[in-house]
C-alpha cells in the first residue's frame, strides 16, 4: 500500500492502521470527582498529529454522511496532518456553528466515529477530540470567519438560543441577513448553559462561542419569553421580521406520578441542574441561588440518560455520599454517551440497573428519606423497539435517599403553540416541521430542535437549525413558501 | 439592564419601583408577574407585578424586603438598574362579569390585588376589598383600594389601626350580613389564604388564591414551582399563579417552601453582616 496522493499524511494505510487511538488526557478520577473543573483536559499539538494521522482518507466519507451537520471530517483531518490547525477549524466552521461545543459533548460514537472504518476492528479515529483540538486552537488565536455575503435586508428572528437557534443564526448571518435571537433566560446557550455541566462543558467556552457569532453580526436580546413577552405574530407583524425560527427546546419535565414526589428533596433534573448550572448554587453562598447541602448525603438519579448522569455526577461533587443511577433498563439500553458512563464508573457512581422507583418515602419533616423500588425484568420490544421493563412482583426495597432527581425526559412547553394561531402541533403538543426545510404550517415560520422532535441530543438540534437556515435563505430569497 | 425610574417607600420594609420595561408593559395583564435578577451573582425573584404603563413603558412592583434579595432590592433607588426583568409571566387573573366579587389583600398581597381589584370593578363587578396588615404602619394602598371598591374595610392584628383582628373576621361579617359572593380572591400569606380557603370552602364559595411557591426559570422548565391542585401537580408559573383555593394543598406548598430556610438564613445574615440594613432605615 502507498501513501495517498496528494495526502500530506506521510503513512501508508497499515501503518496508520497500526497507530493506537490516542487517549485524552483526563483529570484523575477521585481528583475531579469534587470539582467542577472540567474532566477531560484536550489533545496538545503533538497528540493531535498524532490522533490525525490515523484517518484511513477513505473515498466514500461516511463519517461525513453520519454526521447531522455534515462537517468535512476527511478534509480537516488532513489539514491537521499538515499542520494548518487553523485551516482545520475554518473548514469545520464552514458546517458547524458550535465546534468546541460539539467537540465535547456530540455522541461521535452516533455518528462519525461509529461509522469510522478504523473502528471495525480496531477503534475509530477520534474526531470529536480532532474537533475540540482544533477549536480550542482557533479560541486561543482569536481569529475569526469575516462575512462576506452583501446584506440582504431581510431580518430573521430565532427563539431560542440553544444549539438549533446558535446553528441556524451562524449560517443565516453567513448568508447576509439580519440575524435577532431572543432568549427566555438571562444567559445566552439554552441547554447549553442551564443543562450541562461546567465539568463537561465550560461556561466560558459558550461564552466564547456565541462571541464569536456576535462578532460576526448576530444579535442577542436576553429576557424574551416569546409567547409571553412577544407573539410569533407581534414579531412578524410589528417588528417586521422576514421569517421567525422557533428552537424553543424540549420544554417542561416529566414528573413519575407516584406517592411522595412533592417531598422537600425530590427534583425534576431540570431543576437541578439549572440551579447548579445556569445559577451557580455549587458556589452558595458566593452566589445567591441555594441548593440544599448535598455533604453526606445519598443522592439517586432516575433515569439512564445524559442528562441523569449530568446530575449525578454533579451530586457527586456536591459531596454526596453515595451517588446512584437508578434505570429500569439494563446497561446496554441506557442512552447516555459511552464517555460519560465510563467517566461517571470512575467518578464512584453506583449504577442500580433494572430498578424503578414506585414511591418516595417521607422522614418526620417532610423530606425524602428513601426510595421505594422495585425490580425490573425486560420482556417484549416495546414502540421505540427497546425491551419494555416490567416489574418483578415482590422485589420492592427501599433505597435510602436525601435527595431525588427525576431525569426521565421531558414534554413539549405549549407557550409558543398556544399562542400562535396556525402553528400546527402533533398530538404530543410538538410543533409540526418538515423533516427537510423545518418549515412549518405558518407561512414564515420554521422549528427545529427538540420543540419539533423532543428530547434529542445538541448536535441533532444542530443539523436542523442548519436545514432551517438553508430552507429559510431559499424562501427569503425566493419569496417561495 | 432596566432602569428604575421611581421608589419609593410605601411602608417600613415595602417599596414601589417603577421599571423600564416596555416588551412588559405593552403585555401585562393583572395576575402577571415578573422575574428579577439584580445583579450578576443573584438569584431568580418573581415579583407579581401592580401595574403598567404602555405609554411610558414602565412597569411597577411592590417589593417586601424578606431575605437578602428583597433586602438588596429595596435598597435600590431611582436611577439604578436591575440586571434582569422578564415578563410578563403566568396566566392572567380571569375578568369577567362575576357580580359581587371579595378581594382579600393580606399585608404586601394588597399591592397584587389591585390591578385585578381594578380590571373587575372597571367592566362592572361590585368589588368589596379587604384590607389586612400586622400593624398600622404596614397598611399599604388603601387609598388606591378605595378608587377601585364600592367598600373597604381594613383590619390589624393587632388594632392599632381600623378594626383589630384578621381578614377572615371580616369576612365571616360579609357573609353574616347577607352579602352573596360569587367570588373570593384573596393574595397574601400563605396562612391568611389558607384560613380564607376554610372559610367559604363550607359556602362552597368560588375562591381564588395567587401562591408563591419557589420558582426559578418561570416558564415551566425547571418544575421547582410545583404545586398540588386536586391531587395533581401544577406549575405555578405557567398553569398558576392563581389556582382554586379548596383545591390546593397549602401543607405541601408551606413545606415545600421551606426547602432552603438554612440557607436563606446563611444569605440573611451575610446580608447584614455586611450591610447591618442601615442603607434601608435611614431612608425612612
Amino acid at each position: 500500500m502507498t501513501a495517498i496522493s496528494r495526502s500530506p499524511n506521510p503513512l501508508n494505510l497499515k501503518e496508520r492502521i497500526k497507530l493506537p487511538r490516542q487517549a485524552m488526557p483526563e483529570q484523575p478520577a477521585l481528583k475531579r470527582a469534587h470539582e467542577f473543573t472540567e474532566v477531560n483536559l484536550g489533545y496538545s499539538e503533538e497528540l493531535a498529529r498524532q490522533e490525525a494521522l490515523r484517518c484511513l482518507e477513505c473515498e466514500k466519507t461516511t463519517c461525513v454522511d453520519n454526521c447531522p451537520v455534515g462537517v468535512k471530517v476527511r478534509e480537516f483531518v488532513s489539514l491537521i496532518v499538515a499542520g494548518d490547525f487553523q485551516g482545520a477549524a475554518a473548514k469545520i466552521r464552514e458546517d458547524n456553528a458550535l465546534p468546541a461545543i460539539t467537540g465535547r459533548v456530540c455522541p461521535q460514537e452516533d455518528h462519525c466515529e461509529g461509522s469510522c472504518k478504523l473502528g471495525k476492528k480496531g477503534e475509530p479515529l477520534g474526531i470529536g477530540y480532532l474537533e475540540r483540538f482544533v477549536a480550542d486552537y482557533e479560541q486561543r488565536l482569536g481569529v475569526h470567519t469575516q462575512v462576506t455575503a452583501a446584506p440582504t435586508g431581510k431580518k430573521v428572528a430565532i427563539v431560542g438560543s440553544g444549539p438549533s437557534g446558535l446553528s441556524a443564526a451562524g449560517d443565516l448571518i453567513q448568508k447576509g441577513h439580519a440575524v435577532h435571537v431572543f432568549e427566555a433566560l438571562h444567559e445566552i446557550g439554552g441547554v447549553l448553559v442551564y443543562g450541562i455541566p461546567e465539568f463537561r462543558l465550560p461556561k466560558h467556552i459558550i461564552r466564547q462561542q456565541v462571541d464569536y457569532l456576535r462578532t460576526m453580526g448576530v444579535e442577542f436580546e436576553t429576557d424574551v419569553v416569546v409567547g409571553r413577552t412577544v407573539s410569533i405574530d407581534e414579531l412578524m407583524n410589528d417588528e417586521a421580521y422576514d421569517a421567525v425560527f422557533i428552537g424553543t427546546g424540549a420544554g417542561l419535565p416529566v414528573f413519575m406520578n407516584i406517592p411522595g414526589e412533592h417531598l422537600n428533596g425530590v427534583y425534576s433534573a431540570n431543576e437541578f441542574l439549572t440551579r447548579i448550572n445556569l445559577m451557580h448554587a455549587y458556589e452558595f453562598p458566593k452566589y445567591d441561588q441555594p441548593m440544599a447541602d448535598f455533604r453526606g448525603k445519598d443522592v439517586g438519579v432516575i433515569g439512564g440518560g445524559n442528562t441523569a448522569l449530568d446530575a449525578i455526577r454533579s451530586a457527586l461533587r456536591l459531596g454526596a455520599r453515595k451517588a446512584y443511577i437508578i434505570y429500569r433498563r439494563s446497561d446496554a439500553e441506557m442512552p447516555a454517551r459511552q464517555e460519560e458512563v465510563k467517566h461517571a464508573r470512575q467518578e464512584g457512581v453506583e449504577f442500580q440497573m433494572l430498578t424503578s422507583p414506585v414511591e418516595f418515602l417521607s422522614d418526620e419533616n417532610g423530606w425524602l428519606k428513601a426510595a421505594r423500588c422495585v425490580r425490573m425484568k425486560l420482556g417484549a420490544a416495546d414502540d421505540s423497539g427497546r425491551m419494555r421493563p416490567e416489574p418483578i412482583p415482590g422485589s420492592e426495597f427501599d433505597l435510602p435517599l436525601s435527595v431525588a432527581v427525576l431525569a426521565i425526559g421531558t414534554t413539549a412547553n405549549p407557550m409558543i403553540q398556544s399562542t400562535t394561531p396556525s402553528l400546527r402541533t402533533n398530538k404530543r403538543g410538538y410543533i409540526e416541521a418538515d423533516s427537510v426545510t423545518q418549515r412549518t404550517t405558518r407561512k414564515g415560520v420554521f422549528a427545529g430542535g427538540d420543540i419539533v422532535t423532543g428530547s434529542a441530543t445538541v448536535i441533532l438540534a444542530m443539523g436542523a437549525g442548519r436545514r432551517a437556515a438553508k430552507s429559510i435563505h431559499q424562501y427569503l430569497t425566493t419569496g417561495q413558501w | 439592564m432596566f432602569k428604575i425610574t421611581q421608589a419609593e417607600f410605601l411602608a417600613p420594609g415595602i417599596k414601589r419601583f417603577v421599571i423600564e420595561a416596555p416588551r412588559i408593559a405593552r403585555k401585562q395583564k393583572p395576575g402577571q408577574f415578573v422575574i428579577l435578577r439584580l445583579y450578576e451573582r443573584g438569584e431568580r425573584i418573581p415579583i407579581t407585578i401592580e401595574s403598567s404603563d404602555p405609554a411610558r413603558g414602565t412597569i411597577s412592583v411592590v417589593v417586601q424586603s424578606v431575605g437578602k434579595t428583597t433586602h438588596l432590592l429595596n435598597s435600590l433607588n431611582a436611577g439604578e438598574t436591575l440586571l434582569d426583568v422578564v415578563g410578563p409571566l403566568g396566566k392572567p387573573s380571569e375578568i369577567v362579569q362575576f357580580g359581587t366579587v371579595a378581594i382579600i389583600g393580606g399585608g404586601v398581597g394588597v399591592a397584587m390585588a389591585h390591578p385585578t381589584a381594578a380590571a373587575l370593578k372597571r367592566i362592572g363587578n361590585r368589588v368589596i376589598s379587604i384590607i389586612g396588615a400586622r400593624t398600622k404602619e404596614l397598611v399599604i394602598l388603601e387609598k388606591d383600594m378605595r378608587e377601585v371598591s364600592d367598600e373597604v374595610m381594613v383590619t390589624t392584628d393587632d388594632g392599632s389601626y381600623a378594626a383589630k383582628g384578621f381578614v377572615t373576621d371580616k369576612l365571616q361579617e360579609l357573609i353574616k350580613r347577607g352579602e352573596r359572593l360569587d367570588l373570593v380572591l384573596a393574595i397574601g400569606p400563605i396562612p391568611m389564604m389558607r384560613a380564607v380557603a376554610e372559610v367559604t370552602r363550607k359556602l362552597a364559595i368560588r375562591t381564588i388564591v395567587s401562591l408563591n411557591p419557589i420558582m426559578i426559570d418561570g416558564t415551566g422548565m425547571c418544575g421547582g414551582c410545583r404545586v398540588l391542585v386536586d391531587g395533581k401537580s401544577q406549575f405555578a408559573c405557567v398553569d398558576g399563579p392563581e389556582f382554586d383555593a379548596h383545591r390546593v394543598d397549602f401543607a405541601v406548598l408551606t413545606r415545600r417552601n421551606s426547602t432552603y430556610r438554612t440557607e436563606e438564613k446563611t444569605s440573611m445574615d451575610e446580608f447584614r453582616e455586611s450591610h447591618r440594613c442601615q442603607a434601608e432605615e435611614s431612608r425612612l
